[in-house]
């Protein structure tokens, strides 16, 4: 089982790694906070829940992008993908490790979102729970991915929203769809998503890391 | 397609263009409801499906890319999918146009194919800030073929999301096309697809060309240095 | 012919070029490495000794010719940077590269490699504090820890002090019989007694 020893021993190194610089989950717990404040202010009373619901799902997309936005940090600065590309390691256990730690950091600011969300607007319920953890699964899939096509090129942080946007518009839907009414088929399709995504980014990562 | 020669293409898509424009605005039979303009529709759905056709055939020779890395796949998958963004714009356009036509509002978000072809238009502008934003090399050429693959399993998917999103945001249902269409309806239908999909072979034809001899001249330069 | 378990040859190239873009880096270079076998790349700034180390390394595909390359388990590189993550202790690091490459008793290499590099004191402090020298001796460690049979190493002599040298040079002493070695660097003096094969790029 090298593949899994790899995979373990990297996520625990990104996880680690964030341990250590206490930099991006606090930022997205402050910034989950600060969009749904900002969010009181800018719905007029009177607006429907599912509308409201929107929000928490623009909340958790645009929180994912800060995340995402520091998944490679010190792969780039310090060029160590290099040193990962070395190694005899399949390529695509470095987009899971990496995917791991993306939906740990994403399932933390969850831990707060949600409960500040049914605090500030209206109650939660175990279908949105559910929602959440799949569209974290396909956000940090898609956006593990799209992050080290992100990295590759000049403007890293303006590429990242553009290329993640539209693939996390689907998880939008679900989420949403999921929260507000009649969950069984939106759970499905963000099982669905889920699961083309997950195997299509793990195929693809190694082609998106290497040259040869 | 690249051996077809250009002038024959071109000769051919003037041919089915006059053919099918004549079709439109002689032989086929007048809307009851919409009248003069509802034939924007004859527009409308064959440049739509000429840009799925392109997203397809730039997805395909992106696969290949990954796969039997041939010399010149990235470039042809460029070139198809910039293509289709031009033919997806026309089709943002036209739909609007009807949109404002049929029901009096520039858009519609009840409109899932139009709403579907706004979603895939903001990816594959991103493609094109992802093809720009990195060096030229075998690093570009895999991580766009990866992003066109991408693309073309995002528009099932997202088709399959606005469809499911119609039951909390919108309603109502618009159908592009009526009611069955009669016969010549249909020839027109047809004779306008195959005068689109003909327009893309010339200009993708054409833009490769062009683009081949762009990269000829930077290697005989090189060369010369 | 000997079966390929006993071939010497461990990196081969024909026809090599680079180019980035429509800038030519190096063309039609050729190139033919066994164990034991040590290559000098020499050359000025900017003459890419640095993009040919890292072709041969497999982070960059060539653009033309053929390159044969040993399976990645076996290829140790060091470029200018000594890819470290900087947050980390050195045991932290190589035990990450440790489980990367599948090494066997991997605490009792570490251990031994920290030892001979002189970083065993400070195993468990965290990269970011240490000097160049010291970092640079850590991605030595990184790049010997599985035992490469193709060693390649760019400018390693740049950042280390007189010490750490002295390291280097041993180093490179033990590995020249049962390794293909490629040093680039601009002050072949140091290791002209060792190269059995030179390239200079201009």
């Amino acid at each position: 089982m090298r593949y899994a020893s790899a995979v373990v021993a990297l996520a625990r190194k990104d996880l680690l790694l964030e341990l250590r610089a206490k930099e991006t989950v606090p930022a997205m717990l402050l910034f989950v906070l600060a969009a749904l404040t900002v969010f009181h202010f800018a719905v007029p009373t009177g607006t429907s829940q599912t509308a409201a619901l929107g929000l928490l799902w623009v909340a958790i997309i645009f929180t994912a992008l800060l995340g995402l936005t520091r998944a490679f940090v010190p792969e780039r600065e310090q060029g160590l993908l290099d040193a990962l590309l070395l190694a005899p390691c399949d390529r695509s256990a470095i987009w899971l490790a990496k995917a791991f730690s993306v939906f740990a950091f994403l399932v933390i600011a969850e831990l707060l979102a949600l409960p500040a969300f049914s605090l500030f607007f209206a109650g939660v319920g175990w279908a949105t729970v559910a929602a959440a953890l799949l569209a974290d699964i396909g956000i940090s899939a898609v956006g593990t991915l799209v992050g080290a096509m992100a990295v590759a090129g000049r403007a890293r942080e303006l590429l990242l929203p553009l290329l993640f946007l539209p693939l996390a518009i689907p998880i939008v839907v679900g989420g949403v769809g999921a929260s507000s009414g009649t969950h069984g088929h939106y759970l499905a399709f963000l099982v669905l998503y889920d699961a083309v995504f997950c195997l299509l980014s793990w195929a693809a990562f190694e082609y998106v890391v290497s040259e040869t | 397609m690249s051996r077809i020669p250009l002038a024959g293409l071109v000769g051919a898509t003037a041919a089915l263009f006059a053919l099918a424009i004549s079709l439109i605005f002689f032989y086929a039979p007048n809307d009851p409801n919409q009248g003069l303009s509802q034939r924007i529709f004859y527009f409308h759905v064959p440049i739509a499906l000429t840009a799925y056709t392109c997203f397809g055939w730039g997805a395909w020779k992106a696969l290949l890319h990954l796969w039997r890395r041939p010399e010149g796949a990235d470039l042809e998958s460029y070139v198809a999918i910039h293509q289709g963004v031009i033919f997806g714009s026309l089709t943002l356009l036209t739909g609007s146009i009807w949109a404002r036509i049929s029901w009096g509002v520039w858009w519609v978000w009840g409109d899932d194919e139009l709403v579907l072809f706004l979603v895939l238009f903001l990816f594959y502008c991103a493609y094109f800030m992802l093809r720009y934003s990195v060096e030229d090399g075998p690093a570009r050429a895999n991580m766009c073929a990866v992003y066109a693959l991408f693309g073309v399993v995002l528009i099932p998917i997202s088709f399959f999301a606005i469809r499911l999103s119609r039951s909390i945001i919108h309603p109502e249902v618009f159908k592009l096309s009526g009611p069955q269409m009669a016969g010549s309806q249909f020839l027109t239908f047809c004779v306008a697809l195959v005068a689109m999909l003909f327009l893309f072979a010339t200009l993708y034809q054409t833009e490769l060309a062009g683009k081949r001899l762009d990269l000829k001249l930077r290697e005989l330069r090189e060369l010369l240095a | 012919m000997l079966g390929r378990r006993f071939s010497r040859r461990v990196i081969s190239a024909t026809n090599l070029g680079k180019r980035f873009g429509a800038k030519r880096i190096f063309d039609r270079l050729e190139l033919r490495l066994g164990r034991g076998d040590f290559l000098l790349v020499t050359g000025p700034n900017g003459s890419g000794k640095t993009t040919l180390l890292r072709v041969l390394a497999g982070l960059d595909a060539p653009s033309r010719g053929e390159l044969s390359l040993p399976d990645r388990a076996t290829i140790g590189y060091l470029g200018h940077e000594p890819l470290v993550y900087r947050e980390l202790t050195p045991l932290e690091n190589l035990r990450l590269f440790a489980s990367l490459y599948a090494i066997g008793e991997r605490e009792q290499r570490i251990g031994v490699l920290l030892e001979r590099f002189d970083l065993w004191r400070v195993r468990d402090e965290r990269v970011s504090t240490f000097s160049r020298g010291m970092r640079q001796r850590l991605g030595l460690c990184r790049v010997v820890l599985h035992d490469p049979k193709l060693l390649i190493l760019d400018e390693p002599f740049n950042a280390l002090d007189e010490a750490g040298a002295t390291l280097l040079d041993a180093t490179l002493g033990e590995f020249a019989a049962s390794s293909a070695i490629v040093v680039a660097t601009h002050d072949p003096e140091r290791v002209e007694a060792l190269a059995t094969t030179r390239m200079a790029l201009r």
